[in-house]
Formats: C-alpha cells, structure tokens, sequence
C-alpha cells in the first residue's frame, strides 16, 4: 500500500523519493505537469552539486534524480495537485485530472516562484521582451542591449549567459554589493559585454507593443532616466509557492512552512515539508537535497510509530476479548 | 499522435489559409518548458481535432516567422484564424490553465 505522497520534484521532492523508496513507502512523487524537475530545468551548468567536478547541466541532473528514484519504486505522476486534506490520518490529494491519491503521511516540496517587479506593465509585455527564463529566450535576443534586474547568483548568472547573444548586457541592481558568490561575480566583473548600474530600482516599463526602454530610479539621490533595452530579464527572488496549504499548515512570517527544528515536521501529524519553501535563507540544490532526506526520514519514523502503535492496540483488543 | 511541424516555407499554406483555427506552438530544443508543455498540446490537439489545429514550429531552423511575429520568449503559443494572429498564449502552463485560454476556440 502507498505510504506517502511527495509534492514537488526538484531537487527535494526527489531525494524525498529515492529515501522513502529505499525505505519501501512506495511512494507517489506529483512532478507537476509543466514544471517538472523544478528550478535547475531552466538552468544550464550547474558547478557546486558534489560529485560534479566537472558541472552537469541542470536538467541532467534531475533526469538522473529522477531515474534514482524510479530505480528503487518511486511512482512519478506529471500532473499538479490542485487540492490537499491534510488534517485527517488520511492525507488526500486531489490532481488536475481529477484523480484522488491518498496515503498516511505526506512531504510537501513545491519550492518557490518567481518575484514579480510589481509594475502595471509586467504581464501585458511578459513575452514582449521581458523574460523570466535566459536559457529559453536569449537567441532572442542577438545583438541587442539588455537588462537582467537582481543581484543574486541567478541573475548573474542569467547576464553572464546572455553576453553569448546580446551586445550590451546591463545588471540593474538596488545595493550597492551584490548577494551572490565570489566566483559568478569575478566572472560578472571581467565581461566586457556586462555593465552594473548599482543603486538603481527599475520603476517604470515602457513599451506599446514590445518592450523599449526601462525607467530607473537611483536609490541614493531619487532621480530617474530611462535606460533603451530591447529586453529584461527579471532575476530578483523567489517566493515560497505555499498556495495550496494556506489555513491547513502554519506559515512563518517570512512566508515560508513553519517547521519543529531542524526536522520537516509541519503544524499537522503526518505532513512534512522540504526545500526552498521551507528555507527562507540557503536556496541551494544540495540544501534542498538535504531536506528532501530529512523529510523522508522523518516521514518514515512517523510511519514507523504509527504502526506500532496500531499493533499495540491490537493487541489490546485481542486481551481485553479474552474471557475473563 | 505528436502534433504536426510547420517550417517556414510552408507557414502560409498551413497555418495562414486553414480553413480552422490554428495554433501555433513556437519551439525550440534547448527550451526545458517548450518540452515540459508540448505533450499537453498534443492531447488538446487530439481531443479538439474537428475544433482546432496544433501545430509547432521550430524557431532554431525557421527563424523568418518567428521574427514576423515578434517572438521573444519561447514556449509561445499563437492562435491564427483568417490569416491573422487572434489569440497569443507565452510560457508553459497546465493543461487545465490553457483550456481555459482556448475557451474561445474549443469551449
């Protein structure tokens, strides 16, 4: 019988998998429809996984995942859980299709999406110039001036893979230092391609039918210009994704699934939780990997009990029968 | 059944003078979304065949239509009737989400 479902297939969702299959829990992974194999599917290499001297390219890396896990019985279903119950021992959940899968226990590992700017022309030009994905959208943009906004690992990473196409690539970011490790900013700093405009919010994005310029607004003196780029490449953050357990599981004020400790242990009996949305701080593959083993273990200890607590009782039943 | 491939040459026989609406998918092989939502096109395809047309074209070896069109972020999903685009859909979404989007063409 089935004994937990995994919500999620990054780098979480199936460590999850490969633990909770080699601890026979037959688990059910929900890898969702589109967004299968999580954030590394839109990255090229990836050059701080262990056991990569080399680099692999993130989606490789998360074909091999997912092969570890299916080695050992992990059942991956590409569809997204729409509604969850997670309150009762019977954790049930309800897929896009319509289907309902139910186990006693359950590991929550949806990451995180995407932080919009928040300007009143984001969407209608998404897919007009703006982007949220480098490796899909930059061939678009040969020989042209762009702009990547953020100042993490992810958009320094984005700009450095854009300088293959574009001419001109622009990093707007609102500090004055950036967040992200030494060696992308070293790589960042010796492009001749790159320029880094710091102090700069983007406030405006103008554009009728295409995207042709940005507004920016200096965070130190307040004063504003308009920067001409063809393209923008929005690379400030991400969000837990924690939709579908708002009013069933507690949420931290920095938004990410409350857990006791160090453990994936939720607010409810039987629901653990695992990778970037529980992780306000770290965001790594390798640190969700981790995660992803403490939830299946702990999932698994909680199995365990429940168990033995069900043979205790049965035991019971059967003394308390015998006549007296 | 895997949805049919357009080409540059032939775009405006196929995709322009059809008779039914027909969707677009623009696609590359280095695109992880473009791959994640093209079997969902072709169950939409096969379940509104006698509604509407599914077919992709790869913007790598036909770049000509995919600068017509102003293609900037892939997957792109246009919606041409009459020769005339009538409905732009941009990035990989859930089955369910992109019905909803095609309402007009296959409700």
């Amino acid at each position: 019988m089935r004994q937990l479902i995994i919500i999620g297939s990054g780098p979480a969702g199936l460590t999850a998998g490969i633990y909770a299959a080699r601890a026979n829990l037959e688990p059910l992974i929900v890898a969702s429809s589109v967004e299968f194999g999580g954030e590394l599917m839109n990255t090229t290499e990836v050059e701080n996984f262990p056991g990569f001297p080399e680099g692999i390219m993130g989606p490789e890396l998360m074909a091999r995942m997912q092969q570890q896990a299916e080695r050992f019985g992990a059942e991956v279903v590409y569809d997204d859980a729409v509604s969850l119950e997670l309150d009762g021992d019977v954790k049930r959940v309800t897929l896009g299709d319509g289907t309902v899968h139910e186990a006693p226990a359950l590991v929550y590992a949806t990451g995180s999406a995407y932080r919009k700017l928040g300007l009143p022309d984001e969407d209608r030009l998404s897919g007009f110039g703006i982007s949220w994905c480098a490796t899909c959208d930059g061939a678009f943009f040969r020989t042209q001036e762009i702009a990547v906004v953020g100042g993490g690992d992810s958009a320094l990473e984005e700009a450095t893979f854009l300088t293959r196409f574009a001419d001109k690539v622009y990093i707007v970011h609102r500090r004055d230092a950036f967040r992200a490790s030494a060696v992308m900013q070293q790589r960042a700093f010796n492009d001749p391609k790159i320029e880094v405009i710091w102090n700069a919010e983007v406030t405006g994005i103008l554009g009728a039918e295409r995207l042709s310029g940005i507004e920016l607004t200096d965070t130190v003196d307040g004063s504003s210009r308009v920067l001409d780029v063809t393209g923008l490449f929005i690379a400030i953050g991400a969000d837990p994704r924690t939709h579908l357990v708002h009013g069933q599981l507690e949420i931290t004020p920095a938004g990410t699934i409350a857990v006791e400790g160090r453990s994936s242990r939720t607010s409810l009996p039987g629901v653990f939780a695992a990778g970037d949305v529980v992780d306000p701080s770290y965001k790594q593959a390798v640190t969700a990997a981790a995660s992803g083993t403490v939830a299946a273990l702990d999932a698994e200890a909680y199995l365990a009990e429940l168990h033995d607590r069900a043979a205790a009782q049965a035991t019971a039943e059967t003394a308390s029968a015998q006549p007296a | 059944m895997s949805t049919k491939e357009v080409t540059d040459s032939s775009f405006a026989e196929e995709v322009l003078a059809a008779d039914k609406p027909i969707m677009v998918d623009f696609w590359a092989p280095w695109c992880g979304p473009c791959r994640a939502v093209s079997p969902i096109l072709d169950k939409i395809a096969e379940e509104n065949a006698d509604k509407i047309g599914i077919v992709k074209i790869n913007v790598d070896d036909n770049p000509e239509t995919a600068m017509k069109y102003g293609i900037t972020s892939i997957p792109a999903m246009f919606v041409f009737q009459g020769g005339e685009v009538v409905k732009r859909i941009i990035g990989a979404k859930p089955k369910p989400a992109l019905e909803a989007d095609l309402v007009d063409f296959i409700g």
